[in-house]
């Protein structure tokens, strides 16, 4: 019936029009952004000097960045739900480690998880006979390397920085589970974790466009709606250290001459627990005032990678024997990424 | 019907938990409520995304969080 299979092809093209809508609207809200705060805080309220300068930079990085967030973090949801951690698990069972730790970084940039997720999926690979090190290594690189790491440090320290960061991390990623797992971790685990029989996951079936592009804007509502505090934070923070610290303050010291710069950095970040959007804002201001570039990115890989409230879930499943060894070899690593990138810039 | 959420009691657990329960109350449904925090029990499910909602025994979501509609009609679907 034409009648019929015009009605559904209409049906199936009005998400895609929605979604090019939506774009639409992006673009000319980021067109605006780049001029409304000019005219506003400069002609409008007449603001010049280190204030105006402050509430410039404030209004519109945060414009700035909440947009691409929602462009990137939409795009990167609408791209997952071809990838689900069952699958993820399905291919990592029966690895050898090694190709295994490397396949698994990858992943772990493909799938995404809330860290109250860690203890289920730790559990649930592990009781697919996925070996403990090529766990570690997915564990690693999801909250290290990401759509919005990447896009922040593309947009804030360029392509290079990016992906050099991406390619550090993943480097991390797969050494640091590879050298977890030759230590046999199995014995720092829980016993009953490794008793566990996990149910094999079904999975559902496969989802429409218009299915994939509502789990984009929930996507972006729910990463928006746990970030922007922090970003708005960061961003405020840096304003003030862009409008009031003095050129070059840091350099005297923690500057590239310290080399004591880096390791503190990775200790100060350690604990806290921020992501990427948090961070990102700050270290922008603070390389602005003169800390080296391997100093602030292994801040932020040891700021998103490891934390607190991280290790205090794991704890439930590892052994604090294996909680120190993974926050230490992790942490290592971490110092070794920011040497490299200070004697690269 | 036996409605479990599973999940270590983290905000979007609650946010389902809420959903679910208004989508019985609106669709009059006899159901009991169960939070499921324990990681076994959990992981018995096949379910490595918190949160989940599990109803009789059957796993319905996991790993995010929907709208109110959908959980309604998970909710309607069963009910019948």
């Amino acid at each position: 019936m034409t009648v019929a299979s015009g009605t559904s092809r209409a049906v199936a093209l009005r998400p895609w029009g929605w979604v090019a809508a939506g774009a639409g609207l992006w673009a000319a809200l980021f067109v605006a952004n780049e001029m409304v705060w000019d005219r506003l805080v400069f002609d409008g309220f007449g603001l010049d000097g280190r204030l105006g300068d402050a509430v410039h930079f404030f209004l519109f990085d945060t414009g700035k960045i909440l947009l691409l967030l929602v462009a990137v973090v939409f795009a990167a949801a609408v791209l997952r739900t071809f990838v689900s951690p069952e699958r993820t698990r399905a291919l990592l069972g029966g690895r050898r480690r090694g190709w295994g730790n490397l396949v698994a970084a990858g992943l772990g940039v493909a799938t995404p998880f809330c860290s109250c997720s860690a203890v289920p999926l730790f559990i649930g690979f592990v009781s697919a006979g996925v070996p403990l090190g090529v766990t570690m290594s997915f564990l690693i690189a999801s909250p290290m390397v990401n759509e919005v790491a990447v896009m922040l440090l593309w947009s804030t320290f360029g392509w290079k920085v990016a992906l050099l960061y991406a390619g550090f991390g993943l480097v991390l990623a797969v050494v640091a589970g590879f050298v977890i797992g030759q230590l046999r971790p199995e014995r720092w685990v829980e016993p009953w974790v490794l008793e566990v029989k996990a149910a094999a996951s079904v999975e559902g079936a496969r989802p429409s466009w218009a299915e994939r592009f509502t789990t984009g804007r929930a996507e972006v509502r729910t990463i928006l709606g746990r970030v922007w505090p922090f970003l708005v934070g960061a961003i405020a923070v840096g304003a003030a250290i862009h409008g009031w610290v003095p050129q070059d303050f840091f350099v005297r010291y923690a500057g590239p001459s310290n080399p004591f710069a880096v390791p503190i950095a990775v200790l100060l970040g350690i604990p806290l627990y921020s992501n990427a959007a948090g961070v990102i804002p700050l270290i922008e201001a603070l390389h602005a005032k003169g800390l080296a570039l391997g100093t602030v990115l292994a801040f932020t890989m040891a700021v998103v990678a490891l934390s607190l409230p991280e290790m205090i879930l794991l704890r439930r499943v590892l052994r604090p024997r294996l909680l120190g060894l993974f926050v230490a070899v992790v942490g290592s690593g971490i110092v070794v990424v920011g040497y490299l990138f200070n004697a690269i810039f | 019907m036996e409605i479990k959420i599973l999940g270590g009691g983290c905000a979007n657990c609650r946010a389902l938990e809420a959903m679910a329960k208004e989508a019985v109350a609106a669709l009059g449904v006899d159901a009991t409520f169960e939070e499921v925090t324990d990681y076994a029990a959990i992981a018995s499910y096949g379910v490595m995304r918190t949160p989940a909602l599990v109803i009789d025994g059957t796993v319905f979501l996991s790993g995010r969080v929907p709208d109110r509609a959908e959980v309604r009609r998970i909710i309607e679907g069963l009910g019948r």
